[in-house]
């Protein structure tokens, strides 16, 4: 390599160009990350390490490593930006770990109890092998469904409000504040809410279905209100003004015109809303509870939820410890399939309406 | 002391997209170099190759040479970081970095450079590099205060200084004037007339009576056709671009917008 | 129906014909509104009423402890413990994660590892619980007794170490489940950094991490703290993965990796609320009260940073 070594400037440097600067390969990172694991490799092997010791003496000789590789062929501010570059990428695989890991066990450990059995029986009476997840199953559905049905239409028309009617008003700004504060609502609460709301109607120990609907619509309705407010805003104005000069009321512009082009959006929202409390599981445990039988009214007694009966399988210890863990990594792995398959539905959704929603 | 800049056959892709094709053309050291040309015919992603500031945006390559002082900016050896360095850039809009003092904002690419550095040599720096922008009697009393407090001409001003103090060979600047109002234009041009005795400034501007104006050399680039990348039409000194130009939509253009 | 606020005029369409259908419409909108409001008054109201029995329970009502202040108080004590050490994990993580996505990574892939990071955030928190206990408890285990037996004059390593399930690995998976509201809300603000800021420092020639450094961060100063604010908040309420994970004895210690930790408040809740009648209950809903209160506190925090920090521009 030819060229000055240093960038820094001298009275006389003006005279000469400096552009070149001796450069790391471009495959140096590469290189340099071969090198670090495989000798931690060999060290481990020869040491009998186990693999998370070797990972983390490759990892910390790659930190060291690459940036005093660099640091002496390019500088110290290259070897920096080499340092960081690395460790930002370094923190990036560590964050998937959990991912991976989490995937990786509920896969491997919940699809051996899945059968045919497993889905349409409930646990009525079993103790050790066998039973399943029907009544759980239900419950959720139904529970989820109801949530939806209540914070929906909420939701929605009060995103409607706060566009469309509220401006800047003392109860826009309130609702806007106050939907803000719900957003971080700790689900326990949420649950304690519902509770104490019906009890005070219905007397103590109150449990069943349509409380856990309550609870979940508290932790809902302001995820639903806050993307129907981005949709919305994102409605150009050109379009409500293009339907007031048909001379359209206001009303039916908004449930015509405006509701119908954020439509795509909405229903991403919703989606990703009822993903997110379809695995909810402090407040139903308060206000649901839990049950072993099918119970398919909401509005009488306890009822099964997966994330419930995944909570009681692994708490209830005992003789029939490893069979309840089973059910519970199968409930598990059906419990994450749905809301995976409800996050992949918001993200078709999403792409499918794109081009319309101008994102 | 200033550098010259050879260019020889340079096109500039996006991905796939050729936005500029084959550009030929000697720009000389301290003189001021116009671009003009209609919206979109490339001049502005031409002169952001003359530093590779082009690289910043995803996907963009060049083919073709950029020679300065002997030594093509597109060598494998070669520091784009460096490169950047030695050959300063002024925005369209004023950018001055908005969480620092019009001080700090000035010193900004020093202390890349150079971590420690004395009071005394740095406050030379920002007075040297203020003055050379025309700022200096402006702001002189207010140093410590955040730098988006200026107006525009003066946060332009001041963007200029940030990019004389550490003392590059060219001044690159991407219509520095658009975002401007009249005076603040006039004392714009009034500055780089005088920069040009120490720096080699290649201009982009969209307004002809400033390249008119400010310049010793024109390129005119225009489009070869709706969707057909842009191309450097005609480079002449300025005179002659704008009495005699050589090429009939040079003429065109210069005499459809004068009017 | 005249006092509909409606002072958005260039909305405004007046067809007289539909009146009635314009009021109604509007009236339903405001309704949803108001009801949300009511709603939140009603969780403080309820948890208010219900909580307050609490105020007179005596020793056996409250587990034991001589007085509501001293049954309180190790579980917020643990609550705080272990959001604040999830913070201190999460955080440094999510903003090196929403730098990869916003400035490292090439498109292309940014938009698959922020898909990836996403996917984390709607794992439901039950099966986050499952994995603590089964699988991350018995791996850290092992360095536990290893801290224990050579860092063990730390206060924070005592030990013993018996269990994988200490507080720290309750604050791990606290961690993971805070790390995606942080890294959003940092990779949001990360990318609204002004291109020509950017471009500025680099026509300086700066490298990218002295570019991130001179006009990212200063401007996503505000964003980072509310995102860091937002995921405490998340942290904080977190009740199923820690009420699974943590072996609980009500000891308030700093002591990270002994059997002996104290609870949070959410998960006492969610392990003693179904065997709780009477006074128990409204003991229950009363440290529910505190955390909302608490959480409510952070948030506010977490939005109000982040409202004064677009102000700034």
């Amino acid at each position: 390599m030819t060229g000055t070594d240093t960038l820094t400037p001298t009275d006389t440097g003006r005279s000469s160009l400096p552009l070149r600067a001796p450069q790391l390969p471009s495959y140096a990172p590469a290189l340099a990350a071969a090198i670090c694991f495989g000798l931690s490799t060999l060290a481990g092997l020869l040491l009998g390490w186990g693999p998370i010791a070797i990972v983390l003496l490759g990892w910390v000789l790659l930190v060291l490593g690459l940036p005093a590789w660099s640091s002496a062929v390019e500088g110290s501010r290259k070897a920096t930006d080499r340092l960081v570059t690395t460790v930002a990428w370094s923190v990036f695989a560590l964050a998937m770990v959990p991912l991976v890991s989490l995937v990786y066990e509920v896969i491997s450990r919940g699809h051996g109890v899945l059968s045919a059995q497993f889905f349409t029986y409930d646990m009525r009476g079993v103790l050790g092998e066998g039973g399943g997840i029907y009544h759980a199953l239900m419950g959720t559905l139904i529970i989820t469904a109801m949530a939806a049905i209540i914070s929906v239409p909420i939701g929605v028309l009060a995103a409607v409000y706060l566009v469309e009617y509220g401006g800047k008003n003392r109860l826009a700004r309130m609702i806007t504040f106050l939907v803000d504060v719900m957003t971080g609502i700790p689900s326990i609460v949420a649950g304690l809410f519902a509770f104490a709301l019906f009890t005070m109607i219905f007397g103590p120990g109150v449990r069943f279905g349509i409380g856990g609907a309550v609870a979940l619509s508290v932790l809902m309705v302001p995820t639903v209100v806050r993307s129907t407010e981005e949709m919305l805003k994102l409605v150009p104005d050109e379009l409500r003004e293009a339907s007031y000069a048909l001379g359209v009321p206001k009303w039916r512009t908004i449930v015509k015109v405006v509701l119908p082009t954020a439509l795509g959006g909405i229903a991403t929202g919703v989606t990703l809303a009822i993903a997110r409390v379809a695995g909810e599981t402090a407040p139903l445990l308060i206000i649901v509870g839990s049950t072993t039988t099918l119970n398919l009214n909401p509005f009488d007694g306890r009822m099964a939820t997966l994330p419930v009966f995944i909570y009681s399988s692994v708490t209830t210890g005992g003789k029939y410890n490893l069979e309840q863990l089973d059910r519970a990594w199968g409930a598990a792995l059906v419990l994450v399939a749905i809301v995976m398959l409800l996050n992949l539905l918001a993200r078709g959704i999403g792409a499918l309406f794109a081009p319309k929603s101008g994102r | 002391m200033a550098k010259s800049i050879d260019v020889s056959d340079l096109n500039i892709y996006y991905g796939d997209f050729l936005a500029v094709q084959g550009v030929n053309m000697t720009i000389r050291a301290q003189a001021v170099t116009a671009f003009i040309g209609p919206s979109g015919c490339g001049k502005s992603t031409f002169l952001r190759s003359l530093n590779r500031m082009h690289e910043v945006i995803p996907g963009a390559r060049v083919e073709g040479k950029v020679v300065v002082d002997g030594q093509s900016l597109y060598d494998p050896g070669v520091d784009p970081v460096a490169v950047r360095r030695q050959i300063g850039m002024v925005f369209q809009r004023p950018n001055p970095f908005p969480t620092m003092s019009i001080y700090d904002n000035v010193l900004a690419g020093n202390k890349l450079n150079s971590k420690r550095m004395k009071k005394s040599e740095a406050d030379d720096i920002v007075e040297r590099s203020l003055r050379g922008a025309n700022l200096w009697n402006e702001v002189k009393d207010r140093l410590a205060k955040p730098g988006m407090g200026l107006s525009g001409g003066q946060q332009q001003r001041l963007c200029i200084a940030r990019a004389i103090a550490v003392e590059p060979q060219i001044l690159l600047m991407d219509e520095p004037c658009s975002a401007l109002d009249p005076i603040s234009t006039s004392a714009i041009e009034d500055l780089i007339h005088e920069l040009k005795s120490d720096y080699t400034i290649v201009i982009v501007t969209h307004n002809m009576q400033q390249a008119a104006r400010v310049s010793d050399d024109t390129g005119f680039f225009n489009l070869k056709g709706a969707g057909q990348p842009g191309h450097l039409v005609e480079f002449n000194p300025t005179k002659k671009m704008f009495t005699n130009p050589d090429n009939e939509s040079t003429e065109a253009y210069i005499s459809g917008r004068f009017g | 129906m005249s006092t509909t606020p409606t002072r958005t005029p260039t909305r405004t369409a007046s067809a007289q014909p539909s009146r009635r259908g314009d009021a109604v419409f509007a009236g339903l909108a405001r309704g949803a509104g108001l009801l949300i409001v009511l709603a939140l008054a009603g969780v403080a109201i309820f948890l208010i009423v219900e909580g307050a029995p609490a105020l007179g329970a005596n020793e056996e009502q409250l587990y034991g402890k001589e007085s509501l202040t001293l049954y309180v108080w190790p579980l917020l004590y643990g609550t705080l413990l272990a959001a604040l050490l999830a913070i201190l994990i999460a955080a440094p993580l999510a903003i090196g994660l929403a730098l990869v996505i916003s400035h490292y990574a090439p498109r292309r892939i940014a938009r698959t590892l922020g898909y990836l990071v996403d996917l984390l955030a709607a794992v439901p928190s039950v099966v986050f619980g499952l994995w603590g206990i089964q699988v991350l408890a018995p791996t850290l285990f092992p360095a536990y007794q290893w801290l224990a037996d050579h860092l063990g004059f730390l206060p924070f390593f005592e030990g013993p170490a018996t269990t994988g399930r200490t507080i720290f690995t309750a604050a791990v998976v606290l961690a993971v489940m805070a790390l995606p509201i942080i890294t959003a809300i940092c990779r949001e603000v990360f990318l609204q950094t002004p291109r020509t800021h950017e471009e500025a420092a680099l026509a300086l020639g700066a490298t990218r991490w002295e570019m991130v450094r001179m006009t990212v961060f200063p401007y996503a100063r505000s964003g980072i703290i509310s995102g860091i604010m937002l995921g405490l908040g998340r942290a904080l309420g977190e009740t199923m993965a820690v009420a699974m994970v943590l072996s609980v004895s009500g000891a308030v210690t700093v002591n990270l990796i002994s059997s002996q930790n104290p609870s949070t408040i959410a998960a006492n809740i969610a392990l003693n609320f179904g065997n709780a009648s009477g006074t128990k209950v409204n003991v229950l809903i009363f440290s529910g009260l505190v955390l909302f209160v608490v959480s409510f506190i952070v948030n506010f925090l977490g939005r109000w940073v982040a409202a004064r920090g677009q102000v700034k521009g």
